[in-house]
Protein backbone atom coordinates (compact mmCIF):
# COMPACT_ATOMS: atom_id res chain seq x y z
CA UNK A 1 0.00 0.00 0.00
CA UNK A 2 1.49 3.59 -1.30
CA UNK A 3 1.11 5.96 1.79
CA UNK A 4 0.42 9.53 0.08
CA UNK A 5 0.83 13.30 1.65
CA UNK A 6 -3.13 12.97 0.86
CA UNK A 7 -3.67 9.94 3.37
CA UNK A 8 -1.43 11.25 6.12
CA UNK A 9 -3.62 14.66 6.04
CA UNK A 10 -6.87 12.54 5.85
CA UNK A 11 -5.52 10.44 8.96
CA UNK A 12 -4.79 13.14 10.91
CA UNK A 13 -7.88 15.03 10.29
CA UNK A 14 -9.74 12.35 11.34
CA UNK A 15 -8.05 11.81 14.79
CA UNK A 16 -7.84 15.90 15.45
CA UNK A 17 -4.08 15.99 14.81
CA UNK A 18 -2.19 19.21 13.64
CA UNK A 19 1.03 17.95 11.97
CA UNK A 20 3.81 20.69 10.96
CA UNK A 21 4.77 20.08 7.25
CA UNK A 22 8.04 18.46 8.39
CA UNK A 23 5.69 15.91 10.65
CA UNK A 24 3.61 15.17 7.43
CA UNK A 25 6.83 14.30 5.44
CA UNK A 26 8.40 12.71 8.52
CA UNK A 27 5.42 10.90 9.04
CA UNK A 28 4.65 9.65 5.82
CA UNK A 29 7.98 8.10 5.55
CA UNK A 30 7.87 5.96 8.75
CA UNK A 31 4.04 4.79 8.02
CA UNK A 32 5.76 3.55 4.40
CA UNK A 33 8.00 1.53 6.10
CA UNK A 34 5.57 0.16 8.51
CA UNK A 35 3.05 -0.60 6.15
CA UNK A 36 6.20 -1.95 4.46
CA UNK A 37 6.52 -4.60 6.53
CA UNK A 38 2.99 -5.84 5.84
CA UNK A 39 4.21 -7.08 2.52
CA UNK A 40 6.83 -9.21 4.05
CA UNK A 41 3.95 -10.45 5.94
CA UNK A 42 1.53 -10.76 2.56
CA UNK A 43 4.34 -13.56 1.54
CA UNK A 44 3.06 -16.61 3.61
CA UNK A 45 0.78 -18.35 2.31
CA UNK A 46 -2.27 -18.27 5.04
CA UNK A 47 -5.32 -20.11 2.64
CA UNK A 48 -6.27 -22.90 4.95
CA UNK A 49 -5.17 -21.56 7.86
CA UNK A 50 -7.81 -20.34 10.64
CA UNK A 51 -7.30 -17.00 11.78
CA UNK A 52 -6.11 -16.70 15.28
CA UNK A 53 -7.74 -13.52 17.48
CA UNK A 54 -6.23 -14.01 20.87
CA UNK A 55 -3.16 -15.99 21.48
CA UNK A 56 -3.65 -16.87 25.41
CA UNK A 57 -5.81 -20.01 25.79
CA UNK A 58 -8.34 -17.79 28.18
CA UNK A 59 -12.22 -17.86 27.50
CA UNK A 60 -15.12 -16.81 29.49
CA UNK A 61 -13.36 -14.37 32.10
CA UNK A 62 -16.53 -13.01 33.56
CA UNK A 63 -17.49 -10.86 36.25
CA UNK A 64 -20.45 -10.51 39.42
CA UNK A 65 -23.23 -8.21 38.65
CA UNK A 66 -22.29 -5.77 41.96
CA UNK A 67 -22.03 -1.94 41.78
CA UNK A 68 -18.46 -0.72 42.49
CA UNK A 69 -17.86 3.49 43.20
CA UNK A 70 -17.68 5.40 40.29
CA UNK A 71 -14.25 8.11 40.25
CA UNK A 72 -15.01 11.31 41.35
CA UNK A 73 -15.82 13.67 38.90
CA UNK A 74 -13.28 16.67 39.37
CA UNK A 75 -10.79 14.18 39.32
CA UNK A 76 -12.21 12.59 36.25
CA UNK A 77 -12.70 15.95 34.07
CA UNK A 78 -9.18 16.77 35.68
CA UNK A 79 -7.78 15.15 33.24
CA UNK A 80 -9.31 16.83 29.93
CA UNK A 81 -8.48 19.95 28.09
CA UNK A 82 -11.86 21.62 28.68
CA UNK A 83 -14.69 21.49 31.00
CA UNK A 84 -17.23 23.06 33.16
CA UNK A 85 -16.93 21.09 36.11
CA UNK A 86 -19.99 18.89 34.94
CA UNK A 87 -19.37 18.06 31.32
CA UNK A 88 -16.56 17.56 28.96
CA UNK A 89 -16.58 20.28 26.42
CA UNK A 90 -15.81 19.29 23.34
CA UNK A 91 -15.80 21.31 19.45
CA UNK A 92 -19.03 21.24 17.86
CA UNK A 93 -19.95 17.39 17.16
CA UNK A 94 -23.58 17.61 17.20
CA UNK A 95 -26.02 18.52 13.82
CA UNK B 1 -48.43 1.56 -10.48
CA UNK B 2 -48.45 -0.54 -7.45
CA UNK B 3 -45.72 0.32 -5.01
CA UNK B 4 -44.52 -2.17 -2.43
CA UNK B 5 -42.68 -0.74 1.00
CA UNK B 6 -39.49 -3.12 2.46
CA UNK B 7 -38.67 -2.43 5.73
CA UNK B 8 -35.96 -3.71 8.05
CA UNK B 9 -35.33 -2.91 11.58
CA UNK B 10 -32.42 -2.01 14.37
CA UNK B 11 -33.65 -2.13 17.71
CA UNK B 12 -31.38 -1.40 20.45
CA UNK B 13 -32.44 -2.55 23.84
CA UNK B 14 -30.91 -1.68 27.14
CA UNK B 15 -29.96 -4.89 29.50
CA UNK B 16 -31.63 -4.07 32.96
CA UNK B 17 -28.37 -5.01 34.40
CA UNK B 18 -27.38 -3.22 37.81
CA UNK B 19 -24.00 -2.35 36.18
CA UNK B 20 -22.03 -1.21 32.92
CA UNK B 21 -21.33 -4.12 30.48
CA UNK B 22 -17.64 -4.32 31.18
CA UNK B 23 -17.07 -1.63 34.46
CA UNK B 24 -18.58 -1.70 38.01
CA UNK B 25 -20.39 1.99 37.55
CA UNK B 26 -23.95 1.76 38.23
CA UNK B 27 -26.74 2.13 34.90
CA UNK B 28 -29.33 3.96 36.47
CA UNK B 29 -30.50 6.27 34.60
CA UNK B 30 -30.03 9.93 34.92
CA UNK B 31 -28.09 11.22 37.49
CA UNK B 32 -25.64 14.56 37.01
CA UNK B 33 -23.72 14.33 34.16
CA UNK B 34 -20.07 12.24 34.32
CA UNK B 35 -21.03 10.67 37.99
CA UNK B 36 -21.64 7.37 37.00
CA UNK B 37 -18.10 6.80 35.35
CA UNK B 38 -14.85 5.34 35.90
CA UNK B 39 -11.44 4.74 34.22
CA UNK B 40 -12.38 1.46 32.53
CA UNK B 41 -15.67 3.40 30.64
CA UNK B 42 -13.86 6.61 30.07
CA UNK B 43 -10.96 4.68 27.95
CA UNK B 44 -8.17 5.35 30.06
CA UNK B 45 -5.04 3.83 29.02
CA UNK B 46 -3.50 0.76 30.99
CA UNK B 47 -7.49 -0.14 31.47
CA UNK B 48 -8.65 -3.79 30.57
CA UNK B 49 -12.93 -4.54 30.10
CA UNK B 50 -14.19 -7.00 32.08
CA UNK B 51 -17.92 -8.72 30.64
CA UNK B 52 -20.25 -8.79 33.22
CA UNK B 53 -21.48 -12.48 33.28
CA UNK B 54 -25.38 -11.31 33.54
CA UNK B 55 -25.04 -9.33 30.48
CA UNK B 56 -23.98 -12.63 28.44
CA UNK B 57 -27.24 -14.22 30.83
CA UNK B 58 -29.36 -11.70 29.68
CA UNK B 59 -28.45 -11.74 25.90
CA UNK B 60 -28.53 -15.51 25.23
CA UNK B 61 -31.67 -15.39 27.23
CA UNK B 62 -33.28 -12.88 24.32
CA UNK B 63 -31.80 -14.82 21.76
CA UNK B 64 -32.94 -18.03 22.78
CA UNK B 65 -36.51 -16.35 23.50
CA UNK B 66 -36.53 -15.32 19.55
CA UNK B 67 -35.45 -18.58 18.46
CA UNK B 68 -31.96 -17.66 17.25
CA UNK B 69 -29.22 -20.06 17.12
CA UNK B 70 -26.79 -19.67 20.16
CA UNK B 71 -22.79 -19.05 19.32
CA UNK B 72 -20.90 -21.57 20.92
CA UNK B 73 -17.61 -19.59 20.20
CA UNK B 74 -18.46 -16.22 20.74
CA UNK B 75 -16.52 -12.68 21.10
CA UNK B 76 -16.25 -9.30 20.65
CA UNK B 77 -14.95 -6.54 18.01
CA UNK B 78 -13.54 -3.33 18.36
CA UNK B 79 -15.40 -0.94 15.77
CA UNK B 80 -13.39 2.19 15.34
CA UNK B 81 -14.87 5.82 15.01
CA UNK B 82 -13.93 9.49 15.33
CA UNK B 83 -16.83 11.09 17.28
CA UNK B 84 -16.70 12.25 20.66
CA UNK B 85 -19.66 10.10 22.19
CA UNK B 86 -17.41 7.29 22.86
CA UNK B 87 -14.39 8.44 24.69
CA UNK B 88 -12.30 5.79 23.66
CA UNK B 89 -12.73 6.13 20.37
CA UNK B 90 -14.03 2.91 19.39
CA UNK B 91 -17.08 1.10 20.24
CA UNK B 92 -16.60 -2.32 21.40
CA UNK B 93 -19.56 -4.29 19.43
CA UNK B 94 -20.07 -7.77 18.03
CA UNK B 95 -19.57 -8.06 14.38
CA UNK B 96 -18.08 -11.34 13.20
CA UNK B 97 -19.25 -13.84 15.60
CA UNK B 98 -22.42 -12.07 17.19
CA UNK B 99 -24.08 -13.86 20.35
CA UNK B 100 -27.03 -15.34 18.59
CA UNK B 101 -28.32 -15.80 14.61
CA UNK B 102 -30.92 -16.94 12.73
CA UNK B 103 -34.23 -16.13 15.10
CA UNK B 104 -37.68 -15.77 14.44
CA UNK B 105 -40.53 -14.13 15.50
CA UNK B 106 -44.40 -14.54 15.06
CA UNK B 107 -46.55 -11.83 14.52
CA UNK B 108 -50.66 -11.11 14.25
CA UNK B 109 -52.05 -7.92 12.30
CA UNK B 110 -55.28 -7.04 10.79
CA UNK B 111 -53.84 -8.51 7.70
CA UNK B 112 -53.28 -11.82 9.40
CA UNK B 113 -50.44 -13.72 10.70
CA UNK B 114 -46.79 -13.83 9.81
CA UNK B 115 -43.04 -14.25 10.77
CA UNK B 116 -40.21 -12.09 10.82
CA UNK B 117 -36.61 -13.51 10.45
CA UNK B 118 -34.32 -12.44 12.93
CA UNK B 119 -31.26 -11.87 11.45
CA UNK B 120 -28.69 -11.37 14.03
CA UNK B 121 -28.74 -10.56 17.98
CA UNK B 122 -25.22 -8.85 19.19
CA UNK B 123 -23.90 -7.63 22.55
CA UNK B 124 -22.34 -4.10 22.86
CA UNK B 125 -21.82 -0.95 24.83
CA UNK B 126 -24.26 2.18 24.23
CA UNK B 127 -22.47 5.51 23.88
CA UNK B 128 -22.64 8.75 26.17
CA UNK B 129 -24.64 11.62 25.37
CA UNK B 130 -23.54 14.88 23.67
CA UNK B 131 -25.31 18.23 23.54
CA UNK B 132 -24.62 21.53 21.77
CA UNK B 133 -24.56 24.31 24.08
CA UNK B 134 -25.35 27.06 21.47
CA UNK B 135 -24.29 30.31 23.74
CA UNK B 136 -20.66 28.70 24.11
CA UNK B 137 -20.57 27.22 20.36
CA UNK B 138 -18.97 24.11 22.18
CA UNK B 139 -20.35 20.33 22.40
CA UNK B 140 -21.30 19.06 26.11
CA UNK B 141 -20.27 15.51 26.81
CA UNK B 142 -21.74 13.27 28.98
CA UNK B 143 -20.67 10.08 29.60
CA UNK B 144 -23.07 8.43 31.91
CA UNK B 145 -24.39 5.94 29.53
CA UNK B 146 -21.24 5.51 28.15
CA UNK B 147 -21.09 1.66 28.28
CA UNK B 148 -24.42 0.80 29.34
CA UNK B 149 -24.75 -2.81 27.86
CA UNK B 150 -27.29 -2.97 24.95
CA UNK B 151 -28.36 -5.66 22.37
CA UNK B 152 -28.63 -4.74 18.91
CA UNK B 153 -31.50 -7.07 17.27
CA UNK B 154 -31.69 -6.97 13.95
CA UNK B 155 -34.41 -8.11 11.38
CA UNK B 156 -34.49 -9.26 7.75
CA UNK B 157 -36.04 -6.42 5.37
CA UNK B 158 -39.36 -8.34 5.98
CA UNK B 159 -41.89 -5.82 6.87
CA UNK B 160 -44.53 -4.33 4.35
CA UNK B 161 -46.38 -2.37 6.58
CA UNK B 162 -46.14 0.04 9.90
CA UNK B 163 -48.92 -1.89 11.42
CA UNK B 164 -45.83 -4.91 11.02
CA UNK B 165 -44.00 -3.01 12.42
CA UNK B 166 -45.53 -2.14 15.16
CA UNK B 167 -46.99 -5.45 16.13
CA UNK B 168 -43.39 -6.95 15.95
CA UNK B 169 -42.04 -4.11 18.17
CA UNK B 170 -45.20 -4.61 20.75
CA UNK B 171 -43.75 -8.44 20.59
CA UNK B 172 -40.49 -7.95 21.08
CA UNK B 173 -40.87 -5.50 23.93
CA UNK B 174 -43.00 -7.92 25.82
CA UNK B 175 -40.83 -10.37 25.77
CA UNK B 176 -37.85 -8.60 26.99
CA UNK B 177 -39.94 -7.35 29.62
CA UNK B 178 -41.72 -10.86 30.55
CA UNK B 179 -37.86 -12.37 30.33
CA UNK B 180 -37.01 -9.37 32.78
CA UNK B 181 -33.93 -8.66 30.30
CA UNK B 182 -34.94 -4.90 29.96
CA UNK B 183 -37.57 -2.65 31.31
CA UNK B 184 -37.45 -1.32 27.36
CA UNK B 185 -38.81 2.03 28.47
CA UNK B 186 -39.00 4.00 25.14
CA UNK B 187 -39.30 7.80 27.08
CA UNK B 188 -36.02 6.68 28.77
CA UNK B 189 -34.34 5.19 25.53
CA UNK B 190 -33.91 1.98 26.91
CA UNK B 191 -35.39 0.99 23.56
CA UNK B 192 -34.82 2.45 20.51
CA UNK B 193 -35.47 1.60 17.03
CA UNK B 194 -33.69 2.42 13.32
CA UNK B 195 -35.77 2.23 10.20
CA UNK B 196 -34.04 1.13 7.12
CA UNK B 197 -36.68 1.34 4.20
CA UNK B 198 -37.02 1.31 0.81
CA UNK B 199 -39.26 0.79 -2.14
CA UNK B 200 -40.26 -1.09 -5.00
CA UNK B 201 -42.53 -1.98 -8.13
CA UNK B 202 -44.66 -4.95 -6.01
CA UNK B 203 -42.84 -7.92 -6.79
CA UNK B 204 -39.91 -6.40 -8.24
CA UNK B 205 -36.24 -6.04 -6.68
CA UNK B 206 -35.18 -4.38 -4.08
CA UNK B 207 -34.52 -0.93 -4.09
CA UNK B 208 -32.33 1.90 -2.47
CA UNK B 209 -33.00 2.35 1.28
CA UNK B 210 -32.37 5.07 3.35
CA UNK B 211 -32.26 4.48 7.46
CA UNK B 212 -33.94 6.63 10.05
CA UNK B 213 -33.12 7.27 13.20
CA UNK B 214 -34.35 9.32 16.34
CA UNK B 215 -37.42 7.47 16.51
CA UNK B 216 -38.58 7.52 20.07
CA UNK B 217 -42.24 6.04 20.39
CA UNK B 218 -44.61 3.67 18.55
CA UNK B 219 -46.48 6.73 16.93
CA UNK B 220 -43.63 8.65 15.72
CA UNK B 221 -42.07 5.40 14.11
CA UNK B 222 -45.84 4.54 12.14
CA UNK B 223 -45.46 8.57 10.85
CA UNK B 224 -41.94 8.17 9.77
CA UNK B 225 -42.87 5.30 7.87
CA UNK B 226 -45.50 6.61 6.06
CA UNK B 227 -43.83 10.07 5.21
CA UNK B 228 -40.96 8.17 3.87
CA UNK B 229 -42.44 5.59 1.69
CA UNK B 230 -44.49 8.69 0.30
CA UNK B 231 -41.18 10.75 -0.15
CA UNK B 232 -39.33 7.69 -1.78
CA UNK B 233 -42.36 6.89 -4.20
CA UNK B 234 -42.88 10.59 -5.16
CA UNK B 235 -38.79 10.74 -5.75
CA UNK B 236 -39.03 8.24 -8.45
CA UNK B 237 -42.29 8.73 -9.86
CA UNK B 238 -40.60 12.67 -10.63
CA UNK B 239 -37.98 10.64 -12.34
CA UNK B 240 -35.49 11.46 -9.80
CA UNK B 241 -33.22 8.91 -7.68
CA UNK B 242 -33.14 7.76 -3.88
CA UNK B 243 -29.57 8.29 -2.25
CA UNK B 244 -28.66 6.14 0.43
CA UNK B 245 -28.61 7.89 3.49
CA UNK B 246 -28.83 8.45 7.07
CA UNK B 247 -32.45 10.40 7.64
CA UNK B 248 -33.38 11.77 11.17
CA UNK B 249 -37.53 12.27 11.90
CA UNK B 250 -38.59 15.55 13.09
CA UNK B 251 -41.43 14.81 15.68
CA UNK B 252 -42.21 18.20 15.77
CA UNK B 253 -42.29 19.22 11.74
CA UNK B 254 -43.71 15.44 10.52
CA UNK B 255 -40.98 14.53 8.05
CA UNK B 256 -37.73 13.11 7.90
CA UNK B 257 -34.45 15.53 6.74
CA UNK B 258 -31.07 14.05 5.85
CA UNK B 259 -28.12 14.44 8.38
CA UNK B 260 -25.12 15.33 7.36
CA UNK B 261 -23.58 11.86 5.89
CA UNK B 262 -20.99 10.68 8.35
CA UNK B 263 -18.84 10.51 5.02
CA UNK B 264 -15.47 10.10 6.98
CA UNK B 265 -16.46 7.54 9.14
CA UNK B 266 -17.69 4.95 7.11
CA UNK B 267 -14.83 2.40 7.72
CA UNK B 268 -15.08 1.40 11.04
CA UNK B 269 -12.01 -0.99 10.86
CA UNK B 270 -13.61 -3.50 12.86
CA UNK B 271 -10.99 -6.32 13.88
CA UNK B 272 -11.49 -8.56 16.79
CA UNK B 273 -11.27 -7.13 20.82
CA UNK B 274 -7.78 -7.73 21.99
CA UNK B 275 -8.69 -6.57 25.76
CA UNK B 276 -11.52 -9.23 26.08
CA UNK B 277 -10.64 -13.34 25.80
CA UNK B 278 -13.65 -15.34 23.76
CA UNK B 279 -16.91 -16.72 25.59
CA UNK B 280 -17.49 -20.24 24.83
CA UNK B 281 -20.94 -21.77 25.65
CA UNK B 282 -21.51 -25.05 27.11
CA UNK B 283 -24.79 -26.92 26.68
CA UNK B 284 -25.39 -27.58 30.02
CA UNK B 285 -25.30 -23.39 30.05
CA UNK B 286 -27.93 -22.84 27.54
CA UNK B 287 -30.01 -25.86 29.10
CA UNK B 288 -30.39 -23.89 32.20
CA UNK B 289 -31.08 -20.75 30.64
CA UNK B 290 -33.69 -22.84 28.53
CA UNK B 291 -35.23 -24.26 31.82
CA UNK B 292 -35.32 -20.81 33.70
CA UNK B 293 -37.29 -18.93 30.95
CA UNK B 294 -40.65 -17.60 32.69
CA UNK B 295 -43.86 -18.26 31.10
CA UNK B 296 -44.29 -15.23 28.51
CA UNK B 297 -47.40 -13.30 27.83
CA UNK B 298 -48.94 -15.05 25.02
CA UNK B 299 -48.20 -18.35 27.30
CA UNK B 300 -50.52 -16.65 29.82
CA UNK B 301 -52.85 -15.48 27.47
CA UNK B 302 -53.67 -19.41 26.24
CA UNK B 303 -53.90 -20.08 29.55
CA UNK B 304 -56.48 -17.82 31.20
CA UNK B 305 -58.42 -18.37 28.27
CA UNK B 306 -58.20 -22.45 28.44
CA UNK B 307 -58.40 -22.66 32.24
CA UNK B 308 -60.47 -19.46 33.34
CA UNK B 309 -62.36 -19.13 30.42
CA UNK B 310 -61.30 -14.88 30.67
CA UNK B 311 -62.38 -13.44 27.40
CA UNK B 312 -59.55 -12.07 25.29
CA UNK B 313 -59.73 -8.72 26.05
CA UNK B 314 -59.54 -9.56 29.79
CA UNK B 315 -56.20 -11.81 28.94
CA UNK B 316 -55.11 -8.30 27.30
CA UNK B 317 -55.62 -6.12 29.88
CA UNK B 318 -53.91 -8.10 32.65
CA UNK B 319 -50.58 -9.46 30.67
CA UNK B 320 -50.39 -5.70 29.51
CA UNK B 321 -47.62 -5.43 32.41
CA UNK B 322 -45.46 -8.67 33.84
CA UNK B 323 -46.37 -7.68 37.37
CA UNK B 324 -50.31 -6.97 36.82
CA UNK B 325 -50.08 -10.54 35.51
CA UNK B 326 -48.30 -11.54 38.89
CA UNK B 327 -50.58 -9.78 40.95
CA UNK B 328 -53.65 -11.40 38.82
CA UNK B 329 -51.94 -15.05 39.80
CA UNK B 330 -51.35 -14.59 43.33
CA UNK B 331 -55.35 -13.66 43.56
CA UNK B 332 -56.32 -16.59 41.97
CA UNK B 333 -53.75 -18.79 44.16
CA UNK B 334 -55.48 -16.93 47.08
CA UNK B 335 -59.00 -18.28 46.21
CA UNK B 336 -60.50 -15.34 44.30
CA UNK B 337 -62.81 -15.97 41.38
CA UNK B 338 -60.68 -15.44 37.95
CA UNK B 339 -63.57 -13.19 36.48
CA UNK B 340 -63.60 -11.25 39.57
CA UNK B 341 -60.09 -11.08 39.61
CA UNK B 342 -60.42 -9.52 36.45
CA UNK B 343 -62.76 -7.24 37.07
CA UNK B 344 -61.08 -5.41 40.27
CA UNK B 345 -57.73 -4.74 37.98
CA UNK B 346 -59.18 -3.90 34.83
CA UNK B 347 -61.68 -1.03 36.80
CA UNK B 348 -60.42 -0.33 40.08
CA UNK B 349 -56.97 -1.06 40.05
CA UNK B 350 -55.74 0.12 36.70
CA UNK B 351 -58.21 3.47 37.51
CA UNK B 352 -56.11 3.79 41.12
CA UNK B 353 -53.14 3.48 38.99
CA UNK B 354 -53.93 5.49 36.34
CA UNK B 355 -55.10 8.44 39.09
CA UNK B 356 -51.51 7.82 40.83
CA UNK B 357 -49.29 7.94 37.33
CA UNK B 358 -47.80 4.76 38.96
CA UNK B 359 -46.34 1.71 36.99
CA UNK B 360 -48.14 -1.67 38.39
CA UNK B 361 -44.59 -2.69 39.93
CA UNK B 362 -45.08 0.28 41.91
CA UNK B 363 -48.41 -0.26 43.37
CA UNK B 364 -48.59 -0.60 47.33
CA UNK B 365 -51.72 -2.85 47.74
CA UNK B 366 -50.71 -6.46 48.13
CA UNK B 367 -52.63 -9.00 46.30
CA UNK B 368 -53.96 -11.05 49.90
CA UNK B 369 -55.64 -7.36 50.71
CA UNK B 370 -57.82 -7.62 47.23
CA UNK B 371 -58.05 -11.24 47.68
CA UNK B 372 -59.77 -10.53 51.10
CA UNK B 373 -61.73 -7.77 49.82
CA UNK B 374 -63.34 -10.23 47.10
CA UNK B 375 -63.75 -12.72 49.38
CA UNK B 376 -65.71 -10.70 51.95
CA UNK B 377 -68.16 -9.57 48.56
CA UNK B 378 -68.31 -13.04 47.47
CA UNK B 379 -69.52 -14.65 51.21
CA UNK B 380 -71.60 -11.48 51.19
CA UNK B 381 -70.49 -9.46 54.11
CA UNK B 382 -69.87 -6.56 51.35
CA UNK B 383 -71.85 -5.28 48.96
CA UNK B 384 -69.73 -4.04 45.57
CA UNK B 385 -70.09 -0.43 45.93
CA UNK B 386 -68.90 -0.83 49.83
CA UNK B 387 -66.13 -2.82 48.52
CA UNK B 388 -65.10 -0.15 46.21
CA UNK B 389 -65.24 2.76 49.26
CA UNK B 390 -63.06 0.59 50.83
CA UNK B 391 -60.70 -0.49 48.14
CA UNK B 392 -60.38 3.48 47.67
CA UNK B 393 -59.32 3.40 51.33
CA UNK B 394 -57.03 0.70 52.05
CA UNK B 395 -55.06 1.28 48.54
CA UNK B 396 -52.29 3.85 49.09
CA UNK B 397 -51.58 1.92 52.36
CA UNK B 398 -52.25 -1.76 51.85
CA UNK B 399 -54.37 -1.33 55.23
CA UNK B 400 -56.02 -3.67 56.91
CA UNK B 401 -59.15 -4.87 55.10
CA UNK B 402 -61.46 -6.70 58.09
CA UNK B 403 -60.45 -3.38 60.15
CA UNK B 404 -61.56 -1.08 58.22
CA UNK B 405 -64.54 -2.82 57.72
CA UNK B 406 -65.42 -3.61 61.48
CA UNK B 407 -64.03 -0.16 61.99
CA UNK B 408 -66.45 1.49 60.36
CA UNK B 409 -69.64 -0.66 60.61
CA UNK B 410 -69.70 -1.26 56.76
CA UNK B 411 -70.84 -5.27 57.38
CA UNK B 412 -73.45 -5.52 54.54
CA UNK B 413 -76.91 -5.96 56.65
CA UNK B 414 -78.25 -10.18 55.64
CA UNK B 415 -80.69 -9.98 58.29
CA UNK B 416 -83.91 -10.34 56.93
CA UNK B 417 -85.69 -9.36 59.51
CA UNK B 418 -83.99 -5.65 59.89
CA UNK B 419 -84.14 -5.13 56.12
CA UNK B 420 -88.20 -5.79 55.86
CA UNK B 421 -88.08 -3.48 59.19
CA UNK B 422 -86.40 -0.69 57.14
CA UNK B 423 -88.44 -1.58 54.31
CA UNK B 424 -91.92 -1.04 56.48
CA UNK B 425 -90.65 2.33 57.66
CA UNK B 426 -89.93 3.70 54.46
CA UNK B 427 -93.42 2.76 52.68
CA UNK B 428 -95.21 4.53 55.65
CA UNK B 429 -92.81 7.27 55.01
CA UNK B 430 -93.43 7.64 51.24
CA UNK B 431 -96.73 6.51 50.60
CA UNK B 432 -97.22 8.45 47.62
CA UNK B 433 -93.88 6.44 45.85
CA UNK B 434 -95.18 3.35 47.33
CA UNK B 435 -98.86 3.76 45.32
CA UNK B 436 -97.26 5.44 42.17
CA UNK B 437 -95.37 1.94 42.37
CA UNK B 438 -98.46 -0.09 42.71
CA UNK B 439 -100.58 2.46 40.10
CA UNK B 440 -97.28 0.96 37.06
CA UNK B 441 -94.94 4.03 37.78
CA UNK B 442 -91.69 1.34 37.56
CA UNK B 443 -89.50 4.16 38.41
CA UNK B 444 -90.80 4.70 42.15
CA UNK B 445 -89.39 1.49 42.86
CA UNK B 446 -85.76 2.69 42.02
CA UNK B 447 -86.58 5.30 44.82
CA UNK B 448 -87.92 3.48 46.98
CA UNK B 449 -84.91 1.12 47.13
CA UNK B 450 -82.55 4.00 47.31
CA UNK B 451 -84.59 5.15 51.12
CA UNK B 452 -84.46 1.54 52.11
CA UNK B 453 -80.37 1.66 51.20
CA UNK B 454 -80.14 4.92 52.88
CA UNK B 455 -81.70 3.99 55.78
CA UNK B 456 -79.12 1.39 56.34
CA UNK B 457 -76.49 3.67 55.75
CA UNK B 458 -75.82 1.71 51.89
CA UNK B 459 -75.01 -2.03 53.59
CA UNK B 460 -77.98 -3.50 52.95
CA UNK B 461 -77.47 -6.49 50.37
CA UNK B 462 -79.57 -5.09 46.97
CA UNK B 463 -81.06 -8.14 46.27
CA UNK B 464 -82.62 -8.91 50.23
CA UNK B 465 -83.61 -5.38 49.76
CA UNK B 466 -85.63 -5.35 46.49
CA UNK B 467 -87.26 -8.59 47.59
CA UNK B 468 -88.12 -7.47 51.15
CA UNK B 469 -89.97 -4.11 49.03
CA UNK B 470 -92.01 -6.15 46.28
CA UNK B 471 -93.33 -8.75 48.84
CA UNK B 472 -94.44 -5.76 50.94
CA UNK B 473 -96.13 -3.47 47.86
CA UNK B 474 -97.42 -7.18 46.91
CA UNK B 475 -96.55 -7.17 43.40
Amino acid sequence: MRITQELVDYIAGLARLELEPEEKRDMTAELERIVAYMDVLNQLDTAGVEPISHVFPVKNVLREDEVTPSQDRAELLAGSPAGDGEAFLVPKAVE
Amino acid sequence: MIWETVIGLETHVELATKTKIFCGCTTAFGGPPNTHCCPVCTGMPGTLPVLNGRVLEFAVKAGLALNCQITRYSRFDRKNYFYPDLPKAYQISQLYLPIARDGAVSISTEAGDKTIRIHELHMEEDAGKLAHDPWIDQTRADYNRCGVPLIEIVTQPDFRTADEVIAYLEKLKETLQYLGVSDCKMQEGSLRCDVNLSVRPLGGGLGTRTEMKNLNSFKAIARAIGYEAKRQIELIEGGKRVVQETRRWDENKDATYAMRSKEDAQDYRYFPEPDLPPVELTEAYLDELRQSRPELAEEKRARYRADYGLPEYDCRMITSDRSLAAFFEELTALGAPPKQGANWIMGEVLGALSQRAMEPGDMPLTAPTLARLIALVEGGTLNRNTAVKVFEAVFDTDGDVDAYVKEHGLEQVNDSGLVREACAKVLSAHPKSAADYQGGKEKAFGFLVGQVMRELKGRANPQAVNAALKELLGS
